[in-house]
């Protein structure tokens, strides 16, 4: 319905945000583009397999067994309570792959996303208690913490279906003693709840010890007959303390909770109805609503097809492309309003929407110089000065070295870019579409400046520097240690360390390293990545306004 | 609302020197009507606003909603009457329209009945003597035995005569009590002995009659008609032997598998009966035939124009309204019996609410949707043989209640042949659309479709004989359930953004996810047993690959999927265009989807969650509401609060449409407080009482035991 078509439709130009780009370089007939587009599918198709595969939770004997409790997965859950259709932004599918050695964690245990009920969007977290009994790995703990650090930038109310053992006995001390373990979680629900960010808990199964803290900290909690449980000790912690016998049912079920200790609100027959409650909850949530909903805005689709950008990317990094190709593909209406075109090229910055969102662009084309830099800071500042949310679009190699750049101040310039990110007070989102090293990372908006959301593309590749650049300044340091301990290495040698050191880089700058990792939120098939921010943009489209202070900016 | 198809009495002004056109729906007439005849409808509270009401020049209440005191009031009727100058009454069918003493009351009152005289009434509303008449008449009555000796052996002697298998009944006998088949003569005896029981048991008289039982009976029927001039016609018989509960559910005319010589026989014997007792307008002499042999006897004659008249007006050409008009104005008949021709072939489907599954009980409920064949006529004569016809009073909007009977349309449809009208009618019934309350329609659409009956092998025995094909759960097509559910997603998300808006590119409701494609399990009850499931694949948006549990073969792929306001849903099965009408209501704890199209129709159901817990208790454990199962009247509550039962014990007795219903217990346990009496009038899924666990009790026994 907000969607216009194109076609003679020149009246459309108060829709205009800017004018509209053109392919920008990227020929899809071109032979380059369709080798890229392969690369890309081939990709995406070992993506697909991995998702297919964490997917899968458990694994069938563990799936059978929860069903047969009349249970539903993860998933199941979550598609039931957003609304019919919606779309689930699922965050970091493959978290904890590889992570563990011979253990398997597939998804880290627990699947959570983004989420629309009654229109409006949710944050959801729901464990997985196929995977190790639901129990919370160190991987657990980040995906968890970190989906409430997105909700609560984006001002969204949360839902928890819990269904987990607690914490991974065995791993405690990584997930129970430090700042950002186990206790943040209960942390992050108090100060969410304080802020009047709704948080909500669905008890699917048991909810032990620590993990009693979800729905009792949560602002309204549903729990599920015959599943359901919540205490501080199971009844053979009881038994082993006090001698008492207790069935579980009896110690902390539904009927307990909803009836006598008052530590659930509401009790459900069975999933279907938890999940109606829930919905039920979330439609009476606030009036809040009403302001963010407002008219749906118009736009314009691109000019190009989405799949296209597939093959934006040339395969050889090496060869110069032009990152407009990528906007024109993604803003809405291929419409670009640049800002400073002719001046830090390197640096594309300029406004456009996506889905009506308008939103700031900061983009790579090229290495980092003062000049973009600088051009960088200010278009940032004046984002911040307008509220509009950013989206980096990072493809970077660095910021140029060498004595004539040093000498120019480059590090003051990047320092200047740094201190505008982290500062503007507006929603952020980033898409590493190719390279993320080194200081780029950070005046990129990398994952320490904290936005909303961290996608990447599968091809590409973070890492502090690129892996031919480490192995080189690696063997050069390697040598002088060497030359100082007067036993100098063949170029054989020189040339297997460097080797090494490259492979290294490569496996660990890779995009399925660094999402297992939870480096970022995610890896996005390129087509998806309008999409993808369009509904991130709905998502903190409810933020309130807020002013942005900067520190000092180095002259 | 369902009191239009009932036949109420319509009161009619007339001026010249017919009575004429009835506005009551059932008995319509258009040539009269075009005279600008005016009518008058009568009404009860629950008809206020029905459709025959509407349709009427005036209309008066004659009371409050049970029909004995407005449909069946007299008094009131006739001081309508009265008080609008009306100077005849149609009597409809049901109510008074048989009742003799009503027609002797308009004639003293100087207003013409619609209807035979008085007296032709009584004598064939007493069904002994007008069987003694019809055999003085020589019109065949079934063998049997009427005679005064009534000792065993006498009997017996009788019964021989006769010969088996034969009936014993009781004289005064109702409702099969006092009834025994006797196959052979030997158990004839025991038989005899065990009838007089329970009828002096039941009527406080033991006196029997004999009668010759037909195995493999048909219900043949000739309509008759005549005027006050001696002139007396037939117009061909119906078979209307496909009945269930004894009401008629699929009639047709003229009847199948019958030899010439034997269909004209019928209609002499037919105006024969008639002649017997100085019958004029019109009128319908019921035979039963025996099946194999053809042979038939009289049963009983219908005094007034019948619920299917429709097939005869059609297949004659003929409007029966008109002739009645006419023939109580006093003329002679239109035409005489070589005018008369039939042409064609009808069958009429009596669309009822009820529940086929649970013993065609009547049903109740608001009739949300309500559509015609679109090609349907109502209320009038088609011009060739071919077409459909629909006469009905419903309305979208009418509540169907418990107080009027249950038929609330007629489907007929023509055709040059049998099988012509037997396929238009199945047609006809994928067509029309009707829910919000249970109905027949699937149950006709089987009864029609069935093997037995596309060979006219028609007898009583049909329905209880394929009971079980005919009610087996239906199962739909893969191709069906993969539109039903793709509908039922367009639907949902349809509803969900009609509440809540949401921005985009949130609003897409095409279960879009990251890296994988979604799948989502719709499932489907079909009414009467079976659950289907539909797996839905959302490949990309508006595109689905559907695939019925247990998979088979390769996916159905639905694209192009829409769905507008009026719930006209159009797809793309594989590369096939498919349209189809849809609708859904929320029906106490399920959601009901109806789906027709071109492919098909579909009745599914999929419960509403938290359904248990709305029902208040029940999920309690050892603890159980008894609910009414449908609106009625509490005759006996054999039980009281704090009393002990056991399991299927009797609790409550309540009656609804004329026939009691028992709830008994469903668990051992302790009656509750009891919430109902005698006399009471409860509504559907109204709380009766609660049976609560006997816990204490039977924990204190085990103990006990276990001490022991």
């Amino acid at each position: 319905r907000c969607s216009v078509p194109r076609g003679g439709m020149e009246s459309l130009s108060s829709l205009a945000r800017g004018e509209a780009l053109g392919a920008c370089g990227a020929d899809p007939w071109s032979e380059d583009f369709e080798d890229s587009v392969r690369a890309t599918e081939n990709l995406l198709e070992a993506l697909r397999r991995e998702v297919g595969a964490a997917m899968d939770g458990g694994g069938p004997a563990a799936v059978e067994r929860h069903r047969r409790r009349g249970k539903w997965l993860p998933r199941e859950r979550i598609a039931k309570l957003l609304d019919p259709g919606a779309p689930f932004l699922e965050l970091s599918q493959l978290a904890g792959r590889e992570l563990y050695g011979e253990e398997d964690v597939p998804c880290g245990g627990i699947v959570t996303g983004l989420g629309a009920v009654h229109g409006r969007p949710v944050a959801v977290v729901a464990n997985d208690a196929t995977v190790k009994g639901g129990t919370y790995y160190p991987i657990t703990v980040k995906k968890h913490l970190r989906l409430q650090e997105v909700a609560e930038a984006c001002g969204l109310p949360c839902v928890y279906f819990v269904d987990s053992g607690g914490a991974n006995l065995p791993r405690q001390a990584d997930v129970f003693p430090d700042r950002d373990h186990f206790g943040r979680i209960f942390y992050n629900q108090a100060r969410m709840s304080a802020a009047g960010i709704p948080q909500l808990a669905v008890v699917a199964g048991s909810c032990t010890a620590g993990g009693a803290y979800v729905p009792a900290m949560a602002d309204e909690t549903v729990i599920i007959r015959g599943n359901g449980t919540i205490f501080l000790g199971g009844p053979p912690l009881v038994r082993a303390a006090t001698g008492e016998e207790v069935s579980a049912e009896e110690l902390g079920g539904a009927e307990v909770h909803t009836g006598t200790s008052g530590v659930a609100d509401h009790l459900a027959e069975d999933e279907a109805h938890a999940v109606q409650i829930a919905r039920n909850i979330l439609a009476n949530i606030d009036g809040r609503r009403e302001a963010i909903a407002g008219p749906p805005p118009a736009f314009e689709e691109p000019l190009f097809p989405a799949e296209q950008l597939r093959g934006v990317v040339p395969r050889d990094a090496k060869r110069p492309w032009d990152v407009r190709a990528v906007l024109t593909r993604v803003l809405d209406g291929s419409r670009f309003h640049e800002f400073k075109a002719r001046y830090g090229r390197t640096l594309v910055t300029g406004f456009g929407a996506i889905h009506g969102h308008t939103v700031g662009v900061v983009a790579n084309n090229g290495i980092l110089f003062s000049e973009s830099a600088v051009k960088g800071a200010h278009f940032v500042q004046l984002c911040g000065q307008r509220n509009i949310p950013l989206v980096f679009l990072q493809n970077i190699m660095g910021f140029m070295v060498g004595r004539r750049y040093e000498a120019g101040g480059i590090a003051k310039d990047g320092a200047k870019m740094v201190m505008a990110v982290a500062n503007a007070a507006v929603p952020k989102f980033t898409v590493i579409i190719g390279g993320s090293f080194g200081a780029g990372n950070y005046g990129m908006c990398g994952r320490a400046y904290g936005p909303n959301l961290l996608f990447m593309w599968p091809n590409a590749r973070i890492s502090v520097m690129g892996g031919e650049q480490a192995a080189g300044v690696l063997s050069m340091v390697e040598d002088d240690k060497r030359r100082r301990a007067g036993a100098p290495w063949g170029p054989e040698e020189r040339a297997a360390f460097e080797r090494r050191i490259r492979e290294r880089y490569d496996r660990e700058g890779d995009a399925m390293y660094s999402t297992a990792r939870l480096w970022d939120d995610g890896v996005i098939d390129p087509a998806d990545t309008r999409w993808v921010l369009g509904l991130a943009l709905a998502a903190a489209a409810g933020v309130p306004r807020r002013e942005s202070r900067y520190g000092v900016f180095r002259m | 609302p369902k009191m239009s198809l009932s036949g109420q009495p319509t009161l009619i002004r007339t001026h010249n020197q017919a009575a004429r056109s009835p506005g009551s729906p059932s008995v319509n007439c258009p040539a009269l009507a075009k005279a600008g005849i005016p009518t008058v409808a009568i009404y009860s509270d629950a008809d206020s606003a029905s459709r025959h009401v509407l349709l009427s020049d005036e209309a008066v209440r004659v009371g409050p909603t049970p029909p004995s005191q407005s449909y069946l009031n007299a008094e009131a009727i006739l001081d309508a009457a009265r008080a609008t100058g009306a100077t005849a009454i149609h009597p409809g069918y049901g109510f008074l329209s048989e009742n003799h003493a009503f027609a002797g009351a308009c004639r003293e009152r100087g207003i013409a009945f619609v209807g035979p005289p008085a007296e032709a009434i009584r004598l064939m509303g007493d069904k002994a003597e007008s069987k003694k008449l019809m055999r003085a008449a020589g019109v065949p009555v079934v063998p049997g035995y009427e005679g005064n000796e009534q000792s065993a052996d006498g009997l017996e002697e009788a019964a021989a005569k006769i010969g088996f298998p034969l009936l014993v009944k009781a004289v005064m006998g109702g409702g099969g009590k006092g009834m025994k088949l006797v196959s052979h003569q030997s158990e004839f005896k025991d038989a005899l002995t065990s009838a007089q029981r329970e009828a002096r048991e039941a009527f406080g008289d033991e006196r029997v009659i004999l009668e010759r039982f037909i195995t493999s009976p048909r219900h043949i029927e000739v309509q008759v008609f005549c005027d006050a001039h001696g002139n007396a016609v037939h117009l061909f018989e119906r078979d209307c032997s496909i009945q269930r509960r004894h009401q008629k559910v699929l009639e047709e005319a003229p009847a199948t598998n019958i030899s010439e010589k034997v269909r004209a026989t019928l209609g002499q014997t037919a105006v024969q009966a008639a002649q017997a007792v100085g019958y004029v307008n019109a009128g319908t002499v019921e035979f039963i035939m025996d099946k194999a042999t053809q042979e038939f006897y009289f049963m009983e004659m219908n005094t007034r124009l019948q619920v299917e008249h429709p097939v005869t007006e059609w297949l004659c050409g003929i409007d029966l309204v008109e002739w009645q008009l006419r023939a109580a104005a006093g003329e002679s008949l239109p035409a005489s019996q070589e005018d008369i021709q039939a042409k064609g072939h009808m069958i009429e489907a009596r669309l009822y609410a009820e529940v086929p599954h649970q013993e065609f009980l009547p049903g109740t409920g608001r009739v949300l949707r309500w559509r015609l064949p679109p090609d349907a006529i109502q209320y009038a004569i088609p011009s060739g043989p071919s077409g459909v016809r629909v006469d009905s009073g419903i309305q979208e909007g009418d509540e169907v209640g418990v107080n009027y009977d249950p038929l609330i349309a007629k489907v007929i449809a023509g055709g040059e042949t049998r099988p012509d009208a037997c396929s238009t009618l199945c047609k006809a019934l994928e067509e029309l659309q009707v829910c919000g309350l249970p109905t027949n329609l699937a149950f006709l659409q089987r009864a029609l479709g069935h093997r037995e009956f596309a060979d006219g092998n028609l007898d009583t025995g049909f329905i209880d004989r394929h009971k079980e094909e005919l009610l087996a759960p239906r199962r739909h097509p893969p191709k069906m359930l993969a539109l039903a559910a793709v509908a039922r997603h367009k639907l949902a998300s349809a509803l969900n953004s009609l509440s809540s808006p949401a921005l985009h590119p949130w609003d897409t409701p095409d279960y879009r996810r990251l890296n994988h494609i979604e799948e989502q399990a719709f499932g489907f009850k079909v009414p009467g047993g079976g659950e289907e499931t539909v797996r839905i694949k959302f490949v990309s948006e508006n595109v689905y690959e559907a695939r019925v549990d247990p998979p088979s073969g390769s996916p159905l792929v639905v694209t192009e999927a829409s769905l507008d306001s009026d719930g006209r849903f159009t797809a793309k099965v594989g590369s096939v265009p498919v349209a189809a009408d849809v609708f859904s209501f929320t029906k106490s704890r399920k959601e009901v989807m109806h789906v027709w199209s071109e492919i098909g129709n579909a009745d599914l159901e999929w419960d509403r969650p938290g359904h248990r817990a709305e029902a208040g208790g029940v999920s309690e454990v050892g603890t159980g509401q008894i609910l009414a199962p449908m609106p009625g009247k509490i005759v006996k509550v054999p039980v009281e609060a704090g009393q002990k039962v056991e399991a299927g014990q009797a609790l409550v007795v309540l009656e609804a449409m004329k026939m009691n219903h028992t709830m008994h217990a469903p668990a051992p346990g302790v009656v509750g407080p009891v919430l109902v009496r005698p006399g009471r009038q409860v509504e559907e899924g109204q709380v009766l009482l609660s049976i609560l666990a006997a816990n204490e009790g039977s924990e204190e026994e085990g103990a006990r035991d276990e001490a022991a």
